[in-house]
């Protein structure tokens, strides 16, 4: 009864993504159930990267739908082009007779469609208009919908694994969350950071690498920042850092590019405040709390 | 065991239905949890829990539960097979229900479901219980007993005691302040307009024009529809309100949530509306705004909505002076600026969280009927507060 391994798509992360152990389970179990993976987590934690990779670990290619406050279900499924078949019946071009030639699939439409299998991203679902959930169950879970201008019905030849990412900006509705596989993608600790910058810059100096996470991680803990600095801008800090040849002494006492961490102008100034009240920035992990001393 | 998980998470407060179960034991009968207990603690959290909130609640379960497993988890197929069939859960009957409690030998289930048919004997609505899409055990939504609303926080109760005790209150129109049905009752809360910059193609009028036009193409465009409904909420806090807190806040919760206004404000106040109202609960001078500043910036097309017991002494509501805040000197007694606010604004209602049989029997709330229609906090009557405040005039 239990097909351990009769053929399923095994997620393993990919060299370019470090996938943590429970997020590899989640991702295999709606590989599996053929049921939308939800996740969540702050932003910068590599949501919208983890499809990608999802798809290169599993060798199917991609579609993406990100979704805007406008953005509706229905766009998702097709669009029917009026205007160009008006434009086409006026000035004679295409096949005016044919409606089919005016409808348009979109993402989840085209996922439907392909012949082979494929990663569908519904980015950031959080941004669109309460209801755009509600109006994607059925779609979602019988993977099939009937196009009403001609009464087609599109049924998903191979069902799609759906990744869809959300940003807590709004709640999701009980019944869209029921049929989803969740999972929240937690700050990544020192360690799998350690891993994480590995993949961006191989061959970081031991030492530069030590600071620059203190740094991070400490500036991370102030509660008075209005935003955190995520992963991905620690990558794009150090990319500067490396850029412009700083070395580990230079970053012991100063935190230069504060702009490539902080994005709100208050907060840099009050880092500026702290700095000129004469703080002292920590340089060991044993100035940072009891969580990074273990 | 694994059904004290399920019940266990649900005795936290999460809100763990069939439908996650089933998604779990599907995995489980995949083998995709490899028989490792880390693995199959990945897998049950990715299913059962969907929001991060639980992860916490859920961990502690698991603990409580899991305590002494190690290693190699086995569960028979036999078991599994049972837990797989759905049939065996919503179907209710009395031999399920016997089968149902022998098989788990777990008191809190038998327990739990005893209240279950309990209820479902004695809810007039029976429909909203146990689902409205027939007894069929694949059918979305209700069929499975995701109606009760664990709501276990406190610790030394028993959570089938607190489902039970909430049923009621979670599923009854007339008296219910669920979160979720205020943001329906709310929805209505639109008068859609087109009004702004001319952006969406109006197909109609364009295959029209373009007939008239002897197909040569014209095409028509039409602002989007929105909706044009600006909201200002006045709260009564403190006093006699305290009791309300929960239904209150779930309301402003609603409001903040309901995204389709055109513009929401809300202010506080204690009993009574004098020169100023605040802008947080605490009502310090600090947050102080003037009433009359109010008047001048929101135009009548502000919807008002005033939400208080009006319960308070005559004094408070009729003379100059009145407000029991000692530093709140205004000279304007209470009803006048009552009356102020209602003729500003074209449309206003009064919500009031008190039972209807007691708005007679307060005085100061029998005067305050007379200036604004009074609707009862509930569902139901914010409905009918809605009504008022968008609907056709009678």
């Amino acid at each position: 009864m239990r097909n351990e391994s009769n053929g399923f798509h095994r997620f393993h992360g990919t060299a370019g993504y470090i996938a943590s152990g429970p997020l590899v389970d989640a991702v295999n179990c709606a590989v599996a159930l053929e049921r939308p993976l939800l996740i969540k987590g702050e932003p910068g934690t590599g949501k919208t990267l983890l499809a990608m990779h999802v798809a290169e670990g599993l060798g199917m290619p991609m579609l993406s739908w990100h979704i805007k406050s406008t953005s509706k279900a229905a766009d998702g499924l097709y669009v029917y082009d009026t205007v160009q078949r008006l434009n086409d019946s006026r000035f004679g071009g295409g096949n005016v007779s044919d409606i089919r030639h005016y409808i348009k699939l979109g993402p989840l439409g085209r996922s439907f469609a392909a012949d082979e299998r494929h990663v569908l991203l519904i980015d950031e679902i959080d941004k669109a208009d309460l209801e755009f959930p509600n109006d994607l169950l059925r779609e979602l879970d019988e993977m099939s919908f009937t196009v009403v201008e001609t009464g087609e019905e599109m049924i998903a030849r191979e069902r799609p694994v759906v990744v869809i990412t959300s940003n807590n900006e709004k709640e999701l509705p009980d019944a869209f969350l029921r049929r989803c596989i969740f999972h929240f993608i937690e700050f990544p600790d020192a360690a799998l950071m350690r891993q994480i910058v590995a993949v961006h810059h191989p061959n970081l100096d031991a030492t530069l690498l030590d600071q620059v996470l203190i740094k991070f991680y400490w500036l991370r803990e102030q509660s008075e920042l209005r935003k955190k600095p995520s992963t991905s801008e620690l990558i794009d800090w150090i990319s500067a850092l490396l850029c412009a040849g700083i070395t580990p002494d230079q970053i012991e006492s100063h935190i230069p590019f504060i702009g490539a961490l902080l994005k709100k102008e208050q907060d840099a100034d009050a880092l500026q405040r702290f700095h000129a009240k004469g703080g002292h920035y920590p340089s060991r992990w044993s100035d940072l709390g009891p969580r990074y001393n273990q | 065991m694994f059904l004290d998980l399920f019940y266990g998470l649900r005795d936290e407060g999460v809100p763990v239905a069939l439908q996650e179960w089933m998604t779990l034991l599907e995995a489980l009968r995949q083998g995709l949890h490899g028989s490792s207990l880390l693995r199959f603690y990945h897998l049950a959290r990715a299913c059962l829990v969907k929001s991060e909130t639980y992860y916490d609640a859920f961990d502690r379960v698991f603990a409580r539960i899991f305590r002494g497993v190690e290693g190699a988890l086995d569960i028979t197929d036999d078991v599994l097979e049972w837990l797989r069939d759905p049939k065996n859960f919503p179907a209710l009957s009395p031999e399920e229900l016997a089968k149902l409690a022998r098989l788990s030998g777990d008191e809190l289930m038998q327990r739990f479901l005893e209240t279950l048919a309990k209820q479902t004997e004695r809810h007039d609505g029976g429909d909203r219980w146990v689902g409205t899409g027939g007894r069929s055990p694949y059918g979305h939504g209700g069929q499975h007993p995701t109606g009760i609303r664990v709501g276990g926080r406190g610790g030394g109760r028993s959570a089938m005691k607190v489902a039970g005790e909430r049923r009621f209150r979670d599923y009854r129109t007339d008296v219910a302040l669920d979160g979720r049905q205020m943001r329906v009752a709310l929805r209505r809360l639109r008068q859609l307009t087109r009004t702004g910059t001319m952006s969406e193609l109006d197909l109609d009028e364009t295959i029209d024009e373009t007939c008239r036009n002897a197909g040569e193409i014209e095409l028509v465009f039409r602002p989007p529809r929105r909706n044009d409904v600006r909201l200002l909420l006045l709260m009564d806090v403190g006093g006699t309100m305290d009791p309300y807190f929960e239904p209150v806040s779930q309301l402003l919760t609603a409001l903040h949530e309901e995204r389709g206004l055109r513009e929401f404000q809300s202010y506080y106040f204690h009993n009574c509306v004098y020169d100023h109202v605040y802008s947080r609960a605490r009502l310090t001078r600090a947050d102080a705004v003037p009433t009359g500043d109010l008047l001048r910036r929101l135009d009548e097309r502000w919807k008002l909505a005033i939400v208080g017991d009006a319960a308070m002494h005559p004094s408070e509501l009729l003379e100059a002076h009145g407000g029991i805040n000692p530093h709140n000197t205004s000279p304007t007694p209470g009803v006048a600026w009552l009356h102020r606010l209602a003729s500003h604004f074209a449309r206003a209602v009064w919500i009031n969280p008190d039972e209807r049989e007691l708005w007679d029997q307060t005085y100061t709330a029998r005067l305050v009927r007379r200036v604004f229609p009074m609707f009862h906090l509930s569902v139901d009557g914010l409905g009918e507060a809605v009504q008022a405040l968008v609907g056709a005039r009678v």
